[in-house]
């Protein structure tokens, strides 16, 4: 992106001033280095975001920004009703609530070291990944639209994981408002056999160990030491949530211009949040966020199985669950006012700093936990949500490193086998059902998640807690 | 039969990937554009066409019916678990209706890739070149 069309604020806010058809303005929180290699295309996306109806304040871009569909890849962007705001289905994504949750397991790296083959083994044995894989859990329509409805609530009553699990996840485990009618049938048939499934592409289990602690306060109220073994799952709501992704944006998309919505590209596609199609749209995405949310909690279930196989002694307690691709109704203060907004994080984490009502009393003091996902051979990063990034961004930060090179041209760079056997050489052991797909998602693809995670505490949107290493991924 | 100008290819996105059918007709090019989109899974060529399937989509607008057909074919592959290889498409007006083999998922068969989300409206084109070939094209999320 070209530096010259940015007015600097500080070293890590550039803003994009009002033009055209903008109503606000846009910020993007990088560096330099980082915004010079971002797509142009991302400097578009966020000046047509900027112009879309009841924006408030500026159309935003974390650290790690990327081209994506209407919405840059890492932009968050609030309407508000009252101003006839709009609720975007591009500005979501496909895959709704696509997110990470992080797992204590009370193991040391030596006892993992020990047994890191036979872990790796039983963990890809018991946690269904890649195409065309199937969960053991069938849903009659009834359950389905219980799930749907109850997201990880539903999960532990159903016996996959306990009622304590539901605390460290936002929105205490069950997205309000979800509406499992404006759920297409189509939708619900494509998730009938995906339930506690990884899905493929980016999504991963990793056992990684902490190496390095940046902030020993914060880092003690989430419960994390140096040489600590967690577990992090990283995926989303399957089938149904990008059947759902899929039937609304082009019903967005046909119904703007009766809505007097004028889209300077059709992947922009909104409907008013006042409007029934606004309405039908926010009641299945919320039933999205659930069925991404039981996901997670089936494969945590999933997973204490597998490591209580190797390592009875293990306790896998939640540190953390946080979504990506979000539109929440939140209370922010604007101008000295608080306003009723919604919330669009489009491949962006929730950042809330210490002291917001919804937080769980034990991390009031510490913030959010914000859990930043690496490639499979570098670096993951917990970061804790500031007090600050209320006002930055509402209360949003990065979501992890974003592809620096396509998978075509990864696949030309090199082939899976080899990528394999250089991460087990330095003691990460990769297990996957498919080659192609470990070569597509080569580390040397992805951007460097430490320069992006450092813009984003010295941005204010975060800060940096801890640092984690993979030892073990599973990939579909 | 496909004609000279038939073949599919893949485009660059930073994320995804994009799909490009080219052909001598509108229904060539939405062909060639359900290869390149096997292709994203797996090699095309490795897919025995043993079991047909139905798919019927209606939308006046050319671009988005090519979102639609391209829509319609990742849910049967989710549904069925199948993989298709072989493509026949009629467009009668708003009209697509086409008959697609294929055979089932076999992971030690197929060295499978990634699957696919979705279709999107991004780099998304229906339409002829100055020499008359038809190009169907756009960005799949995967």
């Amino acid at each position: 992106m070209d530096l010259a069309k940015l007015k600097r604020q500080s070293d890590y806010e550039w803003r994009i001033e009002p033009h055209g058809a903008m109503r606000v303005p846009g910020v993007i929180y990088a560096t330099e280095d980082l915004i010079a290699a971002m797509d142009d295309k991302v400097y578009q996306q966020i000046v047509n975001v900027a112009a879309l109806p009841g924006i408030v304040k500026a159309a935003y871009a974390m650290p790690d920004a990327h081209w994506g569909y209407g919405f840059p890849i890492g932009g968050v962007a609030a309407f508000e009703p009252a101003l006839g705001g709009v609720v975007s289905g591009g500005g979501v994504g496909f895959d709704i609530s696509c997110g990470v949750r992080t797992l204590h397991t009370e193991l040391t790296l030596d006892q993992v070291r020990g047994r890191q083959e036979a872990l790796a083994d039983v963990l890809f044995y018991r946690i269904p990944a890649g195409l065309g894989s199937t969960g053991a859990i069938h849903l009659s329509n009834r359950e389905m639209d219980a799930m749907l409805k109850g997201g990880a609530h539903w999960a532990v009553k159903q016996g996959y994981g306990r009622p304590e699990d539901l605390e460290h996840i936002e929105e205490r485990g069950r997205m309000a408002g979800a509406e499992p009618s404006q759920v297409s049938d189509h939708a619900k048939k494509r998730q009938q056999d995906e339930m506690g499934t990884l899905g493929s592409g980016n999504h991963y289990l990793e056992v990684q160990h902490v190496v390095a602690v940046y902030d020993p306060e914060i880092a003690a109220a989430y419960r994390i030491r140096l040489g600590d073994i967690k577990i992090s799952i990283h995926c989303g709501s399957r089938g149904l949530g990008h059947q759902i992704g899929a039937e609304y944006l082009k019903r967005m998309a046909v119904t703007a211009s009766s809505h007097g919505i004028a889209l300077p590209d059709r992947e922009l596609a909104c409907a008013p949040i006042d409007s029934e199609l606004g309405q039908h749209y926010l009641g299945a995405m919320r039933a999205g966020i659930n069925c991404a949310l039981a996901n997670r909690q089936i494969l945590t279930h999933l997973t204490r199985g597998a490591v209580g196989q190797i390592f009875p002694e293990a306790r896998l307690e939640l540190l953390y669950d946080v979504s990506h691709n979000t539109c929440k109704q939140e209370f922010h203060e604007v101008n000295g006012e608080t306003r009723e907004l919604y919330v669009h994080r489009k491949g962006a984490t929730r950042a809330y700093g210490p002291g917001h009502p919804s937080l769980p009393e034990d991390l009031q003091n510490a913030g959010q936990p914000v859990l930043i996902g690496g490639s499979m051979g570098t670096a993951s990063y917990i970061l804790a949500g500031t007090r600050e990034s209320m006002a930055l961004a509402f209360g949003s930060a990065c979501h992890g490193a974003g592809r620096s090179m396509s998978r075509r041209e990864a696949t030309r760079h090199w082939q899976g086998r080899t990528i394999q056997s250089e991460l087990a050489e330095r003691g990460i052991i990769i297990r996957s059902p498919s080659y192609r797909g470990i070569a597509e998602e080569a580390p040397g693809a992805y951007k460097d998640v430490s320069a992006v995670v450092e813009a984003a505490e010295r941005a204010g949107l975060a800060r940096r807690v801890a640092r984690l290493e993979p030892l073990i991924g599973i990939k579909g | 039969m496909n004609t000279p100008q038939a073949r599919w290819e893949h485009f660059e996105h930073q994320a995804d990937i994009g799909v490009r059918g080219i052909g001598c007709s509108m229904a060539e090019a939405f062909v060639q554009a359900a290869l390149a989109l096997t292709a994203i899974i797996t090699e095309p060529e490795t897919v025995t066409p043993l079991q047909a399937v139905d798919i019927v989509c209606e939308e006046p607008d050319q671009e988005l019916l090519l979102v639609d057909w391209l829509n319609a074919l990742i849910y049967e592959i989710a549904t069925r678990k199948m993989l298709f290889g072989r493509f026949e498409v009629q467009l009668d007006g708003p009209r697509l209706q086409a008959r697609v083999w294929g055979e089932p998922i076999q992971t030690g068969k197929h060295q499978l890739t990634v699957e696919i989300k979705g279709a999107t409206f991004t780099a998304l084109k229906v339409g002829q070149d100055d020499s008359g070939v038809w190009v169907a094209q756009c960005v799949v999320d995967v």
